[in-house]
């Protein structure tokens, strides 16, 4: 599905840029030309800058602790964002249900939103590439029992399967403990849901490069096959990997917040962008919207700045596109 | 192509059989049957009995094989936490899901497929340049903001729409339908928008880049060489050869309705499968967990045998190929 998305997606605003003749002349450009050229580009890196950045530095930017219960006053709960009645500086995107203020929530659940997606995106890619390094170089039953289980997997979407896998490990776990380790329980889930596109690219290559003069050479020599594999095989399969890896981080973004919003990621104590939308959705309907739509409006920029991101860096390593 | 179908079918079957064996070990080893059914101060030995009585001293095999032969029977035991038979439940709320997937499935397909068309035509219009930018939009925003946002404008703001729920059903037989009111269409709107967005977009954007690829071949100059109407080269010739892959995408899409369903349906509490399955998860009702993976699993199966036999009768070439290797 997300590769399909991705796909089609591709050959939308950006490719034309990337199309025009006068482009052609500068087919030997690099990066960082093709990046300035593309004015989506610099604009969704610029986004996506300054959002990971505030993440980040969100102790430091953030105006107050709302993890911080001492601080918490119900007096303030849902007072509305600064420049409408009632709402004032000290809150400037207004407070949520507790007295929480929504932009330091934003800042802190967008850092969560960010290392969830991030890990488990490198948790994806080293399965995945491990995976599909064992398929196409051993091939035989390894490469059928993994490639089988990579197109059961793909038949069904990735935000079931790791709906699934959540789930199922939130039954088997014993809840007092639920709550600390629902982070990895997340990111496992995310990642398991997401390591075929890898392996299936990493097949692919692998089963091109592994015949190829310089693997032959090596194996002529005598370098161990456990040494051929990672000091040679590996870095000339990791190329086109890291570019879906790329666009695939706003989808595992998404699927965080979405089973968070679903209520089966992230709980209320440890909030990421998709909790704070599911628990300020319990008060749009007594006209708190910005409870919710806030943090709504930061993961939908953040998403699609990444998309763009990820699309340009695609179409401009694509020689196809030059 | 016999072979070929009686191919696919097997393959389905042995999926559908993984798909068991999953929700089959959901039931067994995720905690204790046994303790899900007594209280706790039930004696081991009655605990004993009880674990012979249901057989779950047999072996693995045995078990389930049994398990197998009562879902194909739709009997998937009784739900946890509504202590009623997950088959019946399933029942209940199956019509609310599939009412709700046809019509946001038909919703893309009636939008998508003409604005990729338009789209494909006139590439550099503004109305092309704004429905790409809107759709790229569709693509990034999560399902679930979408629907917030028509909450907040169409119920909260305005008051137009219902927020929540089905509205006034009609009972049919043992299907249910909201389709027969106008208070029923009210409730349905804003969540069949919701869930088709993404969807029409993908058809859409899918479409048109078909539409440009298709519209660049030989074939095409050639009619226009010919003096064929441009109306004749762009419905008769261009579109009828996009559709082959707009077939299998929309196909597979439908699969992908059904699950997003959830989301969609969590949002606006709408009483379906996906806001049953999102329940049994949250208290780890594992039966309705197991009945409803069985239950995708096999329209995902079914789906997927479908998509690849029109995909066979629809594209000759499939065909040639396939007799070619077979000959050979």
């Amino acid at each position: 599905m997300s590769e399909l998305t991705a796909e089609v997606a591709g050959t939308t605003p950006v490719a034309p840029v990337a199309n025009a003749p006068n482009r052609r002349r500068f087919r030997d450009s690099d990066l960082l030309w093709s990046f300035r050229r593309s004015p989506v580009a610099v604009v969704a890196a610029t986004i996506a800058f300054l959002i990971i950045g505030s993440a980040l530095l969100a102790p430091l930017l953030a105006p107050h602790d709302p993890f911080d219960l001492a601080s918490l006053s119900l007096m303030d709960a849902t007072d509305p964002p600064a420049w409408l009645d009632g709402g004032n500086w000290t809150y400037p995107l207004g407070t949520d249900n507790q007295g929480r203020d929504v932009l330091s929530a934003i800042l802190y659940g967008a850092r969560l939103s960010l290392l969830v997606g991030v890990s488990a995106v490198i948790l994806a890619l080293v399965l995945g590439i491990a995976l599909g390094l064992a398929a196409g170089w051993y091939g035989g039953i390894i490469e059928t029992l993994i490639m089988r289980v990579a197109d059961v997997q793909l038949s069904f979407p990735a935000i079931l399967i790791a709906l699934l896998i959540d789930g199922v490990a939130r039954s088997a776990l014993p809840r007092d403990v639920q709550g600390e380790i629902a982070i990895y329980v997340l990111i496992a889930a995310i990642a398991l849901s997401n390591w075929v596109h890898y392996a299936r690219t990493v097949r692919g290559s692998t089963l091109v490069e592994r015949n190829k003069e310089y693997i032959q050479a090596a194996r002529v020599i005598g370098v161990r096959p456990m040494r051929i594999v990672l000091g040679h095989l590996l870095p000339n399969v990791l190329g086109p990997v890291l570019v879906i890896a790329t666009i695939n981080l706003a989808l595992a973004i998404l699927t965080e917040a979405t089973l968070s919003f679903l209520g089966v990621g992230l709980p209320p104590t440890e909030p990421s962008l998709g909790t704070l939308i599911r628990v300020g959705n319990d008060y749009l309907m007594s006209g708190d919207w910005w409870i919710s739509i806030f943090p709504g409006a930061v993961l939908a920029l953040l998403i699609l700045s990444v998309n763009l991101l990820g699309d340009w860096l695609r179409d401009a390593l694509n020689p196809k596109l030059r | 192509m016999i072979a070929f179908v009686v191919q696919r079918v097997i393959q389905g079957v042995l999926v559908m059989l993984v798909v068991a064996l999953i929700a089959f070990a959901l039931f067994n080893y995720v905690g204790d049957p046994i303790n899900n059914m007594v209280g706790q101060d039930t004696s081991v030995s009655d605990r004993a009995r009880l674990r012979e009585e249901l057989g779950l001293n047999d072996s693995f095999v045995v078990r389930f094989a049994r398990f197998v032969g009562n879902a194909t029977e739709g009997n998937f035991g009784l739900s946890y936490q509504q202590a009623r038979p997950v088959g019946q439940i399933i029942l209940e709320k199956m019509p609310a899901t599939l009412e709700l997937s046809f019509v946001a499935a038909l919703l893309a397909l009636l939008l998508g497929v003409p604005m990729g068309i338009y789209t494909g035509l006139h590439r550099h219009s503004w109305l092309s340049q704004t429905l790409l930018a809107v759709s790229l939009a569709g693509v990034s925003l999560p399902t679930f903001v979408i629907g917030i946002l028509l909450i907040l404008v169409f119920s909260v703001e305005l008051g137009w729409l219902p927020s929540f729920g089905r509205g006034p059903v009609i009972h049919i037989g043992w299907w249910t339908t909201g389709l027969l009111s106008l208070d029923g269409w009210r409730a349905i709107i804003m969540p069949a928008i919701t869930l088709a967005l993404f969807q029409m977009t993908l058809i859409m954007r899918l479409v048109r880049s078909e539409m440009i690829e298709v519209l660049r071949a030989d074939y095409i100059k050639f009619a226009r060489a010919r003096g064929l109407t441009s109306r004749a080269i762009n419905f008769g010739h261009a579109l009828k050869n996009t559709l082959v892959p707009v077939i299998t995408i929309t196909g597979l899409q439908l699969g992908s309705i059904i699950a997003f369903a959830i989301i969609t349906e969590t949002v606006f509490q709408w009483p379906g499968m996906g806001l049953m399955f999102i329940q049994a998860v949250t208290f780890a009702d594992i039966p309705v967990m197991a009945a409803y993976l069985v239950l995708v699993g096999f329209f995902f199966v079914v789906i997927n045998l479908v998509v690849d036999l029109l995909y066979y009768v629809v594209d000759p070439r499939l065909r040639l190929a396939r007799e070619r290797v077979a000959g050979a």
